[in-house]
């Protein structure tokens, strides 16, 4: 997958989980938290639907490299390198 | 047909979740939906666990629906669906009613601060820094603060004050001043976010919605099932003994007491000294006792407030809440808009208990005890709706014995674990690979939206485990 496909997952997921989210102007590099709103059960959402569609674990402790869009792509990127978009 | 018998349950499934608190339902409902095959086990005979209702002589009684944070809206919509989040209507009419003050909020911070600056004259500079420092509160952040020290902090000698902060809490989780502080900030913040908030039609409604979206998704549902002991080979799960009968599972959830969890359903030789060590540290909450009364078919009373929070006692005190004396109760009133599809008038009387105060008892004591509760509560009920007792045709009360006998909870705790146990919860998958813990533990993950979120945290972890 390349870093424009997996961004464009991340964006999906938190579509699914909140349709409100609005992505317009959305700074990469600022946490998603403040930007859109998210809570610590977002996140959570957000792992467990990576864990479902591509099998990845997340270790809780991993949770804050999810904190930016830029950070959810470089820290995915090397666990979804064999994976082709579905 | 929601339920299907103990003799029709298919030999194996991917989770068995022992327990439909709502930290049970959400639970399956979560791993359901994730593609898991699930089945819920429940001993009594209807689904709901502390979130529970009875009939009576026409009446519908509540038992633990006296309010929920904004909160509740976005996680029903989340991992229920939008007709039950649909459901959630605002309580605005929050009373307090005490020698050292009375007054009437919405129960948000907005009215919160102008309280406690207009009325209790408190200065701005000081309710805002109070505000901050509880809002930004995490349950991984330092333990040492408790919540005497927090309250003495900010408004020192202030007794008042803090009967305002900590009373409603009590009620909700069992707090006393002497947790650690950040029980106390978590929960308190969740509800000044948008204030107090129910479920239109009732906890019967709402637990039948639930049940519909657990059997739309796929989950066996099987009640009147007590499970006697988890199956334990080779140092993991692998199913439950319910009845004669043997069900395998890769994983199981249990929504059972933390403290049944360890001690019987699995058995402490399973578990390391180390973890027997902490977990015997663990201490349970208080238990409860409620007086319900329901008025008569044609009778009616002016709206007074959606939930009061009363007391003759001088001053907040955590001990004297407890007693069973107390002269603090909190009434939640209950008008015809809260099950618009069968209007009726009722009361129910909450007050914090202690198991072994009731146990004492004997059998004529215990009457005795009950019909004393129900006058004292009678009289207190009578100074905010006069002539109550003309009105009422049906009361009786509840007590630490009859939470035990219908939740199985290790002394009628009606609201989990202290801190410690969350901790002990979230880790014994660790101990006992297989096993996980969903249940009011920690005083955070306590209450109707505590239990739901804790739901889906540990559908997340089993989520993972099945997955490995």
């Amino acid at each position: 997958m390349t870093r424009d496909e997996i961004r464009d997952i991340i964006i999906e997921i938190i579509q699914d989980i909140d349709e409100e989210a609005e992505f317009d102007g959305l700074d990469a590099d600022a946490p998603l938290r403040d930007q859109l709103d998210l809570d610590s059960m977002d996140f959570l959402d957000i792992v467990m639907e990576l864990r479902k569609r591509y099998q990845i674990t997340i270790p809780e402790e991993e949770y804050p490299e999810l904190a930016t869009l830029n950070s959810c792509v470089n820290y995915l990127e090397p666990k979804l390198q064999s994976v082709a978009v579905s | 047909m929601s339920f299907t018998p103990l003799k029709n349950l298919k030999s194996s499934y991917d989770t068995i979740v022992i327990g439909s608190g709502l930290g049970g339902l959400t639970c399956a409902n979560r791993l359901a939906r994730a593609g898991h095959s699930i089945l819920l086990l429940e001993h009594h005979t209807k689904l709901g666990g502390l979130a529970t209702w009875f009939k009576r002589k026409g009446h519908v009684f509540d038992v633990s629906l006296h309010g929920f944070p904004y909160g509740m809206v976005k996680t029903c919509k989340k991992y229920w669906n939008k007709a039950i989040k649909d459901s959630i209507v605002q309580l605005d009419n929050i009373v307090f009613d005490n020698p050292q003050f009375s007054l009437k909020t919405s129960f948000d911070k907005e009215d919160f601060v102008k309280i406690l600056n207009q009325k209790f004259q408190i200065e701005m500079s000081v309710v805002d820094e109070f505000f901050a420092t509880v809002n930004k509160m995490n349950f991984y952040d330092d333990q040492s603060m408790t919540t005497r020290e927090l309250f003495e902090k900010f408004f020192p000698g202030r007794s008042d004050v803090h009967r305002l902060l900590l009373e409603p809490i009590t009620y909700a989780n069992g707090s006393t001043l002497d947790e650690p502080a950040i029980t106390y900030g978590i929960v308190f913040s969740n509800f000044m976010n948008r204030g107090v908030y129910t479920f239109e039609g009732g906890t019967d409604k709402l637990i039948h919605m639930m049940q519909d979206e657990l059997v739309a998704n796929g989950v066996t549902i099987c009640t009147k099932a007590r499970v006697n002991r988890l199956i334990i080979e080779k140092d993991r799960i692998t199913g439950v003994i319910v009845g004669n009968k043997k069900i395998h599972a890769k994983s199981v959830v249990s929504n059972s007491g933390i403290t049944n969890t360890v001690t019987n359903l699995a058995g402490r030789e399973h578990f390391s000294p180390d973890y027997l060590e902490r977990f015997d540290a663990v201490k349970v909450n208080n238990s409860s006792c409620q007086v319900y009364f329901g008025v008569k078919q044609g009778e009616r009373f002016d709206d007074v407030g959606d939930l009061l929070f009363t007391s003759t006692a001088k001053q907040f005190s955590s001990e004297e809440m407890l007693d069973m004396q107390t002269k603090s109760r909190t009434f939640s009133i209950y008008y015809p808009k809260t099950r618009p599809e069968k209007p009726d008038y009722t009361v129910v009387a909450s007050m914090n208990g202690n198991y072994d105060d009731w146990m004492r008892l004997d059998d004529t004591e215990y009457e005795k005890a009950k019909v004393d509760m129900i006058e004292r509560s009678y009289n207190d009920l009578e100074r905010y709706i006069p002539g109550i007792r003309e009105k009422v045709d049906w009361v009786e009360a509840a007590t630490p014995r009859t939470f035990n006998r219908y939740t199985l909870h290790t002394k009628g705790t009606s609201f989990g674990t202290k801190f410690e146990g969350l901790e002990i919860s979230r880790s014994i998958y660790k101990e006992l690979p297989g096993l996980f813990h969903v249940g009011s533990v920690g005083i955070i993950m306590s209450g109707w939206l505590g239990a739901i979120n804790y739901g889906v945290i540990v559908a997340n972890d089993v989520d993972g485990y099945l997955r490995s």
